[in-house]
């Protein structure tokens, strides 16, 4: 009896301590918080949204099961035809554009700069602003009466008629395409400029030794060791500029004639003014998709060891 | 239904409803007798569209304000962007909890109407006393003919809006009335260098009401009345032509305009003619700026011109006033309705918004309001020129969805801006609104 009573107590501490110097454990027991939040607010609200995809929800009302009929609905309707092209033109053309300048800043930002941290710290204002604020100051800038751009070159005698920055189909395009980048650069090339800084000179003291000129510099040392953080960097701005909302709902909200309306929008457009969820919870659904391809692209097509160590593909 | 309402109240008060009752029989209007009991210890919630002219909500809120020292019941009222109201209506409609009262828009009862008390007696007291609702106020909340399912508050009225001086100098001694003498002055206001200006973007305001005017005028419709999707017809393409003539005088721009867009132009005096609320007229006058301040004695106001089809056809957006079953309580709820559409509390609340929303019952074109002032007058008929939301058909969700959509505002505005052939057009909304309206 008594040695029982001893031992059961014994017997406890000695499976918690256990448990406690398990590393499997301690890591289930440490990761559980952050599981929880993100079966939470991730998962579920993922997984109840797919799942409306293939209800005729309405809002207010519950729906049925009715399988694949809101895609086929879809696949069958010209507007969203046109948000889906609208969506890969926005995102290639903007993606493209800010890397390219994202790296070029990057680039100018690594040299001596009087004023160094000054400017960098300036450069990063367009990611900082909330968009919503930005777009509305773009709203202006771009606005068919008030633009300030048409203003100057009306005033420069440049043109006679204000631009109709939103009013035409593909100038509405470009215009807004031209709103993201300014937006989306700073996060592209302080990352870039992050990943610059990890570069260790001696490449290129070796480099300049054997005679590289700065292209080459550029080409075989820069680029292959900045790959990895382009990768990611490219991943995060591609799925920023797919699954873009505030600026194309505050400056146009998809018009003129649904030539700017991103997936993103008309599928709010559709769900929540328009009352049919199961619709719009499919449309975004059919992101997903593109959003999975996108990311596969960067991670093959980028992370390759062989081209990331100046060699080529084999 | 209604002698057993005063049945029951004259079991619950009988002292004092006798001594009243015997007399009451004798008035001409004996019907409108109201009698209610708000629960005891009520509390109610009620969410509103964010006003557009500041008086509307001062007024609103010293209404409640005497609805609550009246009653003991507190009330709290939220506001909200009039296109967020929808949304959430629908949520609180869904859940079964929010807001015992919902101000919201257009079709949205008739999206859920299971959900909503049944008001009927609310609206028949109302209707007897003020000399009824006007009869467009059917479809929207009294779907079958019998039962009314919220109580109309009235319209937020569209007319036109333009610069005196500047029809003038077009040649008009008077705003045109019909369709083609609409058209004879906007051509002549561009030939002036004072263009018109009509939002042709996704604005879920501007652009519905008048496009939608413009459509019916010419006799063209989304649906019939059995609902059947009727767009592609030859009155539409004649309405599509017409707004093709109509587009070619507007301001550069219009394609691009959402709601807010043409209240700055015109007060910019960037445009001499669009379509809009009375909210331009009352921003320019209470405006701190000389300039605009002074720009109130030049602006007019006129009621959409008619179409060939002869009569007046308009868009307007509705306001109605719904009771959620949720609610604990629907007497207090009926009461506080039933209090902010008398006189004592809609006439003040109209005048202070200078004519911003066109109450649904007839009574209200008495208002002074309309008089007092020549150019607020056109407001006063907002009510009795509209024409329904889904005309010809049923409002429900097909209709909802179609105008969320804007299918009718982008067929007009791909026809008008010549990237689409008036036919193409037509025959691209034909197949859109099919969709909801599911052949």
């Amino acid at each position: 009896m008594n040695s029982a009573r001893v031992q059961a107590p014994v017997h406890e501490a000695g499976v918690l301590s256990r448990l406690l110097e398990s590393r499997n454990f301690l890591g289930l027991i440490f990761m559980l918080p952050a599981a929880v939040v993100l079966l939470l607010f991730l998962t579920y609200p993922l997984g109840l949204g797919t799942w409306l995809g293939f209800t005729d929800t309405k809002i207010g009302r519950g729906g049925e099961w009715i399988g694949l009929e809101n895609y086929e609905f879809l696949w069958g309707d010209a507007v969203t035809r046109l948000s889906v092209f609208n969506t890969i033109f926005y995102t290639v053309v903007a993606s493209v554009i800010k890397f390219v300048l994202g790296l070029w800043l990057a680039l100018l930002l690594n040299k001596h700069l009087p004023f160094k941290s000054f400017i960098r710290a300036i450069v990063l204002l367009p990611f900082i602003v909330p968009t919503a604020l930005s777009a509305i100051a773009f709203w202006w800038i771009y606005d068919a009466q008030f633009s300030i751009i048409s203003w100057t070159l009306v005033k420069l005698g440049w043109i006679d008629r204000y631009i109709d920055f939103l009013g035409e189909p593909w100038l509405a395009r470009l215009s807004v395409i031209a709103a993201n980048i300014w937006r989306g650069v700073p996060f592209v090339a302080i990352c870039l400029l992050a990943g610059l800084q990890t570069i260790s000179p001696s490449y290129y003291e070796a480099a300049s030794l054997d005679g590289a000129t700065a292209w080459q510099q550029f080409r075989y040392v820069t680029l292959p060791l900045l790959t990895p953080i382009i990768a990611v960097v490219m991943t995060f701005s591609v799925l920023f500029t797919f699954t873009d909302f505030q600026l194309i709902y505050v400056l146009t909200r998809g018009g003129p004639l649904n030539s700017t309306h991103l997936m993103a929008t008309l599928s709010f457009q559709r769900a929540i003014p328009g009352g049919a969820l199961g619709e719009g919870a499919a449309l975004a659904t059919a992101m997903v998709p593109f959003l999975l391809a996108a990311i596969l692209f960067s991670y093959f097509g980028l992370q390759r060891r062989a081209w990331q160590q100046g060699g080529q593909d084999k | 239904m209604k002698s057993m309402k005063r049945r029951e109240f004259l079991k619950t008060s009988a002292g004092v409803a006798a001594a009243t009752a015997g007399p009451l029989i004798w008035v001409k209007d004996a019907e409108a007798q109201w009698s209610n009991a708000p629960e005891k210890g009520a509390k109610l919630r009620v969410l509103r569209w964010k006003r557009f002219v500041q008086g509307d909500e001062d007024q609103y809120l010293a209404n409640v304000k005497k609805f609550s020292e009246k009653f003991g019941i507190e009330v709290r009222v939220d506001a909200e962007g009039w296109e967020d109201v929808r949304p959430k209506a629908a949520v609180a409609a869904n859940t079964g909890a929010g807001p015992d009262i919902i101000l919201s828009t257009n079709d949205d009862a008739n999206l859920y109407p299971d959900k909503l008390v049944d008001v009927t007696d609310v609206c028949t007291y109302l209707g007897k006393k003020y000399g009824g609702f006007y009869p467009v106020c059917d479809p929207y909340l009294r779907p079958d003919g019998k039962k009314w399912i919220g109580v109309p508050l009235g319209v937020a009225g569209v007319c036109m809006v333009y610069r005196e001086s500047h029809i003038k100098a077009a040649g008009f001694s008077s705003f045109p009335k019909d369709a083609d003498g609409f058209l004879k002055l906007c051509k002549a206001l561009k030939d002036k260098g004072t263009p018109p200006g009509f939002a042709l973007g996704n604005a879920t305001g501007d652009g519905n009401t008048w496009v939608q005017t413009l459509v019916w005028g010419f006799g063209g419709k989304l649906v019939d009345a059995n609902n059947k999707v009727v767009i592609d017809s030859p009155e539409t393409i004649k309405a599509l032509e017409y707004s093709k003539e109509l587009y070619a005088t507007f301001v550069p721009g219009t394609l691009s305009w959402l709601d807010p867009n043409n209240n700055k132009a015109f007060l910019d005096e960037q445009i001499s003619l669009t379509n809009n609320g009375i909210s331009i007229y009352y921003a320019a006058k209470t405006s701190k700026d000389p300039k605009v301040a002074a720009l109130a004695a030049d602006i007019n106001h006129a009621n959409m011109p008619i179409g060939p089809i002869g009569k007046p056809s308009e868009f307007q957006l509705f306001f109605n006033q719904m009771i959620f079953k949720y609610t604990k309580y629907p007497k207090a709820a009926k009461e506080f309705l039933r209090f902010m559409m008398e006189a004592e509390q809609m006439d003040p609340w109209v005048q202070a918004a200078i004519g911003y929303v066109t109450p649904a019952l007839t009574y209200y074109e008495k208002n002074p309001i309309w008089t007092v002032d020549p150019k607020h007058t056109p407001y006063r008929d907002s009510m009795k020129n509209m024409w329904p939301s889904g005309y010809a058909g049923k409002m429900g969700y097909a209709s909802a969805g179609a105008l969320a959509d804007f299918i009718v505002v982008n067929m007009l505005a791909e026809a008008a801006s010549g990237s689409k052939t008036p036919k193409e057009a037509a025959e691209r909304a034909q197949k859109r609104a099919e969709r909801y309206y599911k052949v």
